[in-house]
């Protein structure tokens, strides 16, 4: 198991060192140092073995996390435990910066002590630690037996992500559906590979322990439900149910308060969902996919000291329905001299320090399209390797999930306290935003 | 909010201040003074002479401040055992608070202090918190039983700890269950035969109801001690896969990837027409393409195990291509993993896109992936063969960029492609030797020399290129030099006239002006073999070669299932067992994937037939670089299996070693792709030559006559041999080989009744003598021997090579220990 703990600033400097093991000692702080954070070279791995030490390593700005073991630990979770770790400090005061550790030293070391016990990572949920690990630190003294026997039975329950007696006057949650759609697209504008990464995150703000029931356009259920109805054929099933078009869900997983064997069997997602903010699901899908833009590049080597650049962007969504913060990255050979661009909408600006071409449009409406063309004028260089044409890439946000994921229900139950489903105000917002959208040139 | 404060005091007599604060009456400053402590002590700072003056402020209420002195007593206990004492009280008073945090408190930080007088007195207070009514207190209380295992086994044992965990198995509490199964897990691997866990189909079905209600780290430490279990059959296997796979969904990679491990062991018993074997192949897929959308780190984590998966059921992945195409922006460890993964998924079907994305990627900028990239197009060529035609055209035009390091590797590839399909691409030398000029790495140079060699006949000026090499022939790395060497003694059977004189040069230089041993031999052999018999020598460096197999750098398959065995951990991130990078009893342990099911072969053959070659059994070469890496990265190695299926060739690699021809174990070592091998290591004379090498050298191992003697080091710590500990090191006087040990007693009692055996070594040592320790060795007392050892013990290949494993003897109990041979 993880046999030490250690973050240090960007200069190599510790910031917190949490020996758990024996066999770990105070030179692995210095090992880790020495071979990896002053190491000349890029770090080549985040896995690090220096003799017989492994070292497992995450940056956050310039703040390393690095937990170090001796043992055959199981390295999924030793990443996930620092990805964890960083969850919690972000909770408990913010941005991680060297500034906020020093600051917070003293709790940092009394959450080592409770999320990581001998190596083994314990319950780390934000919601169940802020009752009992608090900056006042005399919280002890004031606790009602039954306060405390609360506390410890939240931590181990079976529902350690959510405390009991949380009261609302407004039952209220807030639906996010947040999509990021990739692409990968030959200069030919073949899809070389295109998928969606999604992520349902929910805010929660509703009292006692409410039983909630979440459905989606699942082609899965969707053609369950449609061969459970009377007459509809497989195929027309589509137009059944919500009246929307179901989705291929590729894979999806969940926050840990789903129950994973019911949705195994009946695909349906049920669950208690933590106070506040959280991220329910997330999911992948690759199958009809709506792209949002499309990207035509043409690049023209005029001789050795010139090349010429034509990029045209379309918009492939309905025209009703606005993208924002578009931005189309063109990037430029090394040994650029000039630039000059013309665009039709936006503003583009060649970026020296950035060997790009960047061109914003702050808005752009659905079927349309826009163009910008470049001439770059070339240093001649003996050099002999060719530029290597990264890819133009492209950001943008659109009010739409391009998976076609549609929310049809949340439902809420709370069978002990007087609220009813109808009784909870409940909003969903569409996100889609640029993943790694690049088209090659 | 100013803690940092706290990191900025560098004063002088820094420490008497803050003695001073810490025995002040007012309770804000003496807290500020122990986050100074702990501050200073962060940093690196030795502040043990406070250690009184923090203790005295451990009896507070203030939860805050008890924590702090915890923090400083788990650091420093350990240098003042005698004062640790002075804390045992406040801690046993601690665990019998009305408060379960402060009771979990006391008994998780007593068990971090490693004192014996403490461990004493922790042993009631944790025999109560193991049955507290407060799960929060068992579940810490179920750790602490491994931590005082960890310190003291023996008393753990005696005080009946261990059935205590046991029964936390049935726990109501989910995380209690969770926690005493990792502690057990644990316990367990120091004792590999004890059946502690004792899985059995009960408690396997409350481990299964416990999963679905913990935390996710508690899923992972389930999950983890499943993979462990061997079902009865295959029926009770598919019911335990069926009752993991809801884990797939799970938004922690660990506990897929977990859950990945035991359903990869488990289907192992599944026979392959089942239905449902069928349908858990489908379930794979999925969650393993999700965890390329983790975080980096993971990503890579996963790319490792999921190079491991392809290779034992490539069909799961098969269809997913796409997905491990390199992005732009991936973090270059990452690319490197997508690569190898692509490669080892190329098939007929998927070709033309795979071959577009190297070509893409081998413009790209970081040196080492351009390279593997080129690399991969090469193995493209030799794994696919309807490929193979577009692969050389794609590897010419990219020897035309003219990029240094592309055209070097383009040609070890080619080299590489002309042993697969002789007779067939052989139209492109001549574009290669255009390139001759420009290639400085040793690989590239050997590469194109043996080409030249190898097709000399079709070369019309090959005896003015390979002059030019001679040149500067003492300059080059051996892996050329033997290279130049065959290839001209080729060009000189295919064409005897015109290169008479430069054969000569060629022999001469590497008989009698290189003190190589290894190109000394192979000079002679050819000398030998020229001058006896022409035609022979024709026969024997003009053979016919084997054609090179498919796929060269597979994990050799018992190893494969091994770290199947270990997905998730460091292991499949290292590709090496445990055993390579943990130290002591830990991980020693092998594993094994279940016996398949039904009668073996059977099941097997229709499914080989099914997805062709790439199932057939490999013949797999380990690879000697591993093992080299192994010696040069890892300073101490535990003894492991031996490895399973030794070539004659690499006994030769073996051997080389012994010479203190590193270089050439190296050479031999890249030579996993077997083209690099010449063709002379493969016939009789050759091999002949290395063991007369073996002969020459018998009585040279270990260093020059006379020479540096490395100090002694620990080979066998106290507390793993009952108090013996034994250090030593090599020497080497008068021409015989000794063994220099020093005993020491660091237990209770007398110990007397030495005796010692060698295991069987690479290098055939054996005690010339029996060990002489005359006198009993009293406690504490160092008793220094010197053991002569001759060379005339069973030989065994060991893993690394100068690994040695002796057994002493005291008193009628064995210990194991082993020790690295410095050459």
């Amino acid at each position: 198991m993880i046999g030490g703990l250690f973050i240090y600033n960007h200069k190599g400097e510790v910031l917190i060192s949490r020996v758990y093991r024996d066999d770990i000692g105070r030179n692995a702080v210095d090992a880790f140092r020495v071979n990896v954070i002053h190491a000349r070279q890029q770090v080549r791995s985040p896995v690090t073995n220096i003799a017989r030490t492994s070292f497992f390593h995450v940056k956050r700005s310039n703040i390393w996390l690095a937990a170090v073991t001796k043992q055959n630990v199981n390295a999924a979770m030793v990443f996930e435990f620092l990805y964890k770790m960083c969850d919690v400090m972000t909770a408990y005061f913010g941005k991680i910066s060297e500034e906020n550790i020093k600051n917070n030293f003293v709790l940092i070391y009394e959450l080592l002590d409770e999320i990581l016990d001998f190596g083994y990572p314990q319950n780390s949920e934000t919601g169940a630690l802020k009752t009992f690990i608090t900056q006042q630190g005399i919280k002890g003294q004031h606790q009602t037996k039954e306060e405390q026997s609360q506390i410890t039975s939240q931590v181990t329950g079976q529902i350690g992500w959510r405390r009991e007696g949380i009261k609302y006057r407004r039952n209220e949650l807030f639906l996010d559906v947040l999509e990021s759609v990739n692409l990968l697209m030959s200069p030919q504008g073949q899809v070389l590979s295109a998928h969606v990464s999604g992520r349902v995150v929910m805010k929660s703000y509703l009292s006692g322990m409410p039983e909630c029931k979440f459905g989606m356009n699942d082609k899965i259920v969707i053609d369950k439900q449609g061969k459970g109805g009377t007459t509809d054929e497989p195929g027309k099933s589509e137009l059944g149910g919500s009246g929307k078009q179901s989705i291929a869900i590729d894979d999806c997983t969940f926050h840990q308060c789903v129950r994973l064997s019911k949705f195994d069997s009946e695909r349906s997602i049920s669950f208690i969902p933590p106070d506040g903010e959280y991220e329910l699901m997330r999911y992948r899908t690759t199958k009809d996919i709506i792209l949002p833009f499309r990207v035509i590049p043409l690049v023209r080597e005029v001789g050795r000291t010139k090349l010429e650049v034509k990029v045209v962007i379309k918009s492939n969504f309905k025209p009703s329905l606005l993208a924002q913060k578009i931005e189309v990255r063109i990037p430029t050979p090394l040994n650029t001299s000039g630039v000059q661009v013309i665009c039709m909408k936006g503003k583009a600006k060649y970026k020296a320090s950035e060997n790009a071409i960047v061109w914003k449009i702050k808005r752009m409406a659905g079927m349309k399209e826009s163009q910008i063309s470049a001439e770059i004028e070339l240093l001649p260089t003996n050099d002999k390797k060719k530029w290597a044409r990264p890819p133009i890439s492209m950001k943008f946000q659109v009010p739409f999930a391009p998976s076609g994921l549609k929310v049809r229900y949340l439902k809420v139950f709370e069978s002990k306290l007087n609220y009813s489903d109808h009784d909870v105000i409940k909003w969903v917002r569409y996100i889609g935003r640029s993943g790694i959208y690049e088209t090659r040139c | 909010m100013t803690d940092s404060k706290y990191f900025t005091t560098t004063k002088k007599g820094e420490i008497f201040e803050l003695k001073a604060e810490l025995n002040s009456d007012k309770k804000e400053k003496k807290k500020e003074a122990v986050k100074k402590v702990i501050a200073s002590m962060t940093v690196g700072k030795d502040v043990s002479a406070l250690f009184p003056d923090v203790v005295n402020c451990m009896q507070t209420d203030n939860l805050e401040l008890k924590k702090l002195v915890y923090l400083y007593l788990m650091n420093y206990a350990k240098s003042q055992p005698d004062m640790a004492i002075m804390a045992v009280n406040t801690f046993v008073k601690d665990c019998e608070d009305l408060n379960p945090l402060i009771r979990a408190l006391a008994v998780r930080t007593m068990g971090c202090i490693r004192v014996d007088k403490i461990t004493e007195y922790l042993c009631e207070p944790l025999r109560k918190c193991l049955k507290d009514e407060d799960p929060y207190v068992r579940k810490t209380a179920a750790v602490c039983v491994a931590k005082l295992h960890d310190i003291n086994a023996q008393l753990v044992e005696d005080q009946g700890f261990l059935d205590t965990l046991k029964d936390l198995i049935s726990d109501s509490n989910p995380m209690v269950v969770a926690n005493a199964v990792a502690a057990l897990s644990e316990i367990a691997e120091s004792h590999p035969n004890s059946n502690l866990l004792d899985l059995n189909p009960q408690t396997i079905n409350k481990l299964l109801t416990a999963l679905n209600e913990c935390t996710e780290w508690g899923q992972i430490f389930i999950l983890d001690c499943l993979a462990s279990y061997l079902p009865r059959d295959d029926r009770e296997s598919q019911s335990i896969c069926e009752r993991v796979t809801p884990r797939l969904s799970h938004a922690n990679s660990a506990v897929v990837l977990s859950a990945v491990k035991v359903l990869m062991k488990f289907m192992e018993m599944l026979p392959k027409d089942l239905d449902y074997y069928g349908t858990l192949l489908k379930k794979l897929a999925p969650p393993l393409v999700t965890l390329l959308s983790a975080e980096p780190e993971l990503q890579y984590v996963a790319l490792r195990n999921i190079n491991l998966i392809v290779q034992k059921r490539p069909e799961i992945l098969k269809h997913e291509m796409k997905v491990f195409f390199v992005k732009y922006n991936d973090p270059i460890y990452v690319k490197l993993e997508k690569l190898d993964i692509m490669i080892r998924l190329a098939s007929q079907a998927n070709i033309a896109q795979v071959l577009a994305e190297l070509k893409e990627y081998a413009t790209e900028v970081d040196v080492d992936f351009v390279r593997k990239a080129v690399r991969a197009i090469g193995r493209c060529a030799i794994k696919v063969e309807q490929s193979a035609e577009r692969c050389v055209s794609t590897l010419l035009d990219l020897i035309q960029t003219k990029v240094n390091y592309v055209v070097q590797e383009a040609i070890v590839v080619i080299k590489d492609i002309f042993r697969k399909y002789p007779n067939k691409y052989e139209s492109v030398i001549a574009t290669l030797c255009e390139n001759l000029d420009s290639l400085d790495e040793p690989e590239a140079r050997a590469a194109m020399i043996w080409i030249v060699g190898e097709y000399a006949e079709r070369i019309d000026n090959a005896d003015e290129l390979l002059e030019s090499f001679l040149e500067g022939f003492h300059d080059e790395s051996t892996q050329v030099q033997l290279q130049l060497l065959t290839a001209i003694v080729k060009l000189f059977l295919k064409k005897p006239t015109e290169t008479q004189e430069l054969v000569q040069q060629v022999l001469s230089l590497a008989t009698q002006d290189s003190d190589n041993p290894d190109l000394r031999d192979r000079g002679y052999i050819y000398w030998r073999l020229l001058s006896t018999d022409p035609v022979a020598a024709k026969e024997v460096v003009l053979a016919e070669k084997p054609l090179i197999s498919e796929e060269t750098d597979l994990i050799e398959p018992t190893l494969l299932e091994e770290l199947i065995c270990h997905i998730g951990t460091l292991a499949s991130v290292y590709h090496k067992p445990p055993s390579a990078f943990v130290e002591g009893s830990r991980g020693v342990q092998h594993k094994r994937l279940p016996p398949r099911a039904g009668s073996g072969e059977s099941t097997e053959s229709p499914d080989v037939g099914q997805s062709g070659p790439s199932e057939a059994p490999p013949a797999v070469i380990p690879s000697q670089g591993d093992l080299l890496g192994d010696l040069l990265n890892l300073d101490l190695a535990p003894p492991t299996a031996t490895v399973p299926s030794v070539q004659p060739s690499m006994q030769m690699g073996a051997m080389d070693l012994l010479g203190g021809g590193l270089d050439s174990l190296m050479g031999a070592g890249l030579g996993a792709a077997p083209a690099a091998m010449p063709a002379s290591l493969g016939s009789a004379p050759a091999v002949g030559g290395g063991l007369g090498d073996l002969f020459d050298l018998g009585g040279g191992v270990g260093m020059p006559t006379g020479s540096y003697v490395a100090p002694k080091t620990v080979w066998l710590l106290a507390m793993k041999a009952k108090g013996l500990e034994i250090s030593g090191t090599f020497a080497r006087r008068g021409g015989i080989i000794q063994m220099d040990l020093s005993l020491t007693n660091k237990a209770m009692s007398v110990m007397t009744d030495f005796a010692i055996q060698f295991n069987r070594n690479s290098f055939g040592l054996a005690p010339a003598g029996p060990l002489q320790v005359l006198t009993p060795l009293s406690p504490n007392q160092t008793i220094d021997v010197s053991l002569p050892l001759s060379t005339s013990g069973p030989v065994m290949k060991m893993e690394p090579l100068n690994n040695l494993q002796q057994m002493q003897k005291y008193r009628k109990e064995g210990f194991l220990f082993s020790s690295l041979l410095e050459a």
